[in-house]
């Protein structure tokens, strides 16, 4: 129908309404990666193409330890997690998507409750907790939260994906002479795969982006997490203000991200959408 | 004979039903076992981060508990309570949180309705503006944040520039109107894509009778396309004003809270943290709790929002 009666203003003004919203997107990411580009006595220059380059800003936060070990920590801690949230909520899903048990509704129940959960909340008691058992400013002092929010959002979207599955096939395999094996590996698991992919971008995603729990669990740079290290980065003498490095480092932790979801943006979609509105 | 083949059909499920009610099969026992051994690992680790800390700092809301003297720990019943809530930062706080929720989640709404009918309807470059949409979506929200506090420094920054340079961080409620910006722009494209989702189930003939009927577009909009979309509405407002209500990072970054900005999570982390007072700040997180179960309960009874995953096999 809107092909049809296409006009060539009804062009000029989708066109001119798509460039604003990716304008209005890309706008406040470019002016972080032009901040980190400016040497610093042109970061305190408001114009948004800088007028000298560096690459200096890069340079000096790849070169300390300040940088790189809590980058090394957010990537294993992230990596880590995800791994683990993944498994035990694939198992959890699997049972909510293809069991009967009672229990059902109430784990459903919980996982949502614990989503919506105002983490703060959980930074006090934590916080306790974890200097009592010496996980304080340790990896496992993060990852263990990580896990219990990671999933909720997995059980989920991964009972959403898994209810989609034609599980029939497994049987049809086995009937075919396919070992229970087999089945599993040559038929399900294939078919399994995008949803898990689809929620350990998710998961990861939400580890990557904490800052509460990073800035709470942690004190020095044994554990501390690459967001919770930016406030603590400093300029290249103690008398330069760190807006260059904060920001080389924004984009180090940033543009790897932005690849990655653009990369999966199909997943993600599909991922952020499954559980919400079909319910 | 049909009559006859009911009947024996009745029966046979009168059977079935009477068996499975006391005794379960075992194959149907073995599934339960199976079930719970699937789900148990999850179960635990749930509980053990959120069910335990939870009764756990509602103990030690009850406590006088101040790290800086730690040999003075004393049952002191609700008067941490009664200090919060008698005191002026706690209400200041909570004004303010109530303040960007309210508005960050309605701008939200409206603009994350625009960009899903865009997203829906524009004649090109679909995947170019969903693509653009997502970037917000995926940026750290801290790094982010970093980004809008330079942009609005005096003589620095770009946005600043543009108003004078004055120094909107240093003002409460120009400050909280940036940071009601910053979350708008992080935000608007989840609300977006959760909103396209639901569009997208609006069906296309609907609109297309309404509109040989002599609909116009307003009116094709509220009187078709909400009511259709309300559950998918509901379903994202919760979501987000219960995202916002936590709002954390950005203000952390933006403002440290100065300048009366702080939220009700900046407050409890300010008397966890450089006070020391696990007392009081256990008894603002239990208050910050008891308050989002009461915008979900809101939601979910008062609007009829279907709270989601309640309403599994329903549909």
């Amino acid at each position: 129908m809107a092909a049809v009666t296409t006009t060539s203003r009804q062009k000029v003004g989708w066109g001119t309404t798509n460039f604003v919203v990716v304008a209005l997107a890309l706008i406040p990411v470019l002016w972080m990666v032009s901040l980190s580009f400016k040497t610093p006595t042109a970061v305190l220059d408001p114009s948004f193409i800088p007028k000298q380059w560096t690459l200096g800003n890069y340079t000096g936060i790849l070169k300390t330890s300040t940088f790189i070990r809590p980058l090394v920590n957010s990537i294993g801690i992230g990596l880590i997690s995800t791994f683990i949230s993944v498994v035990l909520a694939s198992m959890a899903a699997y049972a909510v998507a293809r069991l009967r048990f009672p229990g059902k509704a109430v784990l459903i129940g919980m996982s949502l409750l614990i989503a919506m959960f105002p983490l703060i909340a959980l930074v006090t008691p934590l916080f306790n907790i974890e200097r009592a058992l010496g996980l304080f400013n340790t990896w496992p002092g993060l990852i263990i939260p990580y896990v219990a929010f990671g999933l909720p959002l997995g059980i989920y979207t991964l009972s959403a994906f898994f209810r989609e599955i034609p599980w029939e096939l497994e049987k049809a395999a086995k009937i075919d002479g396919a070992t229970p094996f087999q089945a599993f590996t040559k038929v399900i698991a294939p078919l399994a795969a995008p949803g898990m992919v689809t929620t350990a971008i998710l998961v990861f995603l939400a580890c990557w982006n904490d800052f509460i729990f990073a800035i709470s669990f942690t004190s020095t740079i044994a554990s501390r997490t690459a967001p919770a290290s930016l406030a603590f980065l400093s300029g290249s003498s103690q008398f330069t203000v760190p807006t260059g490095p904060i920001a080389a480092a924004a984009v180090v932790i940033t543009i790897p991200i932005i690849i990655f979801v653009l990369f999966f943006q199909r997943r993600i979609v599909a991922g952020l959408t499954s559980g919400a509105v079909k319910g | 004979m049909s009559t006859n083949t009911q009947v024996a059909a009745g029966t046979a499920a009168g059977q079935v039903a009477r068996k499975g009610k006391p005794q379960l099969s075992e194959g149907a026992r073995a599934e339960r076992r199976l079930g719970w051994l699937l789900i148990a690992p999850a179960v635990i680790v749930m509980v053990a981060v959120t069910g335990y800390p939870v009764g756990y700092a509602i103990w030690l809301s009850l406590e006088r508990y101040n790290l800086e003297v730690p040999q003075d720990i004393k049952f002191v019943g609700l008067s941490n309570y009664a200090a919060v809530l008698s005191s002026p930062y706690w209400w200041q706080a909570l004004k303010v949180t109530l303040i960007i929720t309210v508005f960050s989640v309605g701008i939200t709404l409206v603009l994350g309705m625009l960009l899903a009918m865009i997203m829906h309807r524009t004649l090109f470059g679909r995947g170019t503006v969903r693509t653009a949409a997502l970037i917000p979506y995926g940026i750290v929200t801290v790094a982010a944040a970093y980004g809008w506090q330079y942009a609005w420094t005096p003589m620095e920054g770009y946005l600043s520039a543009l108003f004078n340079n004055s120094a909107p961080l240093t003002s409460e409620y120009k400050a909280i109107a940036v940071i009601i910006l910053a979350e708008v722009w992080k935000t608007t494209p989840f609300m977006g894509l959760l909103l396209l989702a639901g569009l997208s189930l609006v069906p296309e003939d609907l609109q297309k009778a309404a509109m040989v009927d002599g609909a116009t577009g307003w009116q094709r909009f509220t009187k078709i396309t909400l009511p259709l979309m309300k559950p998918a509405i509901l379903v994202a407002l919760l979501f987000r004003t219960l995202d916002s209500f936590r709002i954390f990072d950005n203000i952390f970054i933006l403002t440290q809270g100065s300048n009366n900005t702080g939220s009700v999570s900046i407050l409890a982390w300010d008397n966890l943290f450089n006070a020391l007072n696990l007392g009081i700040g256990s008894a603002i997180s239990i208050l910050i709790f008891i308050c989002v179960a009461i915008i979900a309960f809101l939601f979910i009874k008062g609007f009829g929002a279907a709270a989601p995953g309640t309403d599994i096999g329903k549909r």
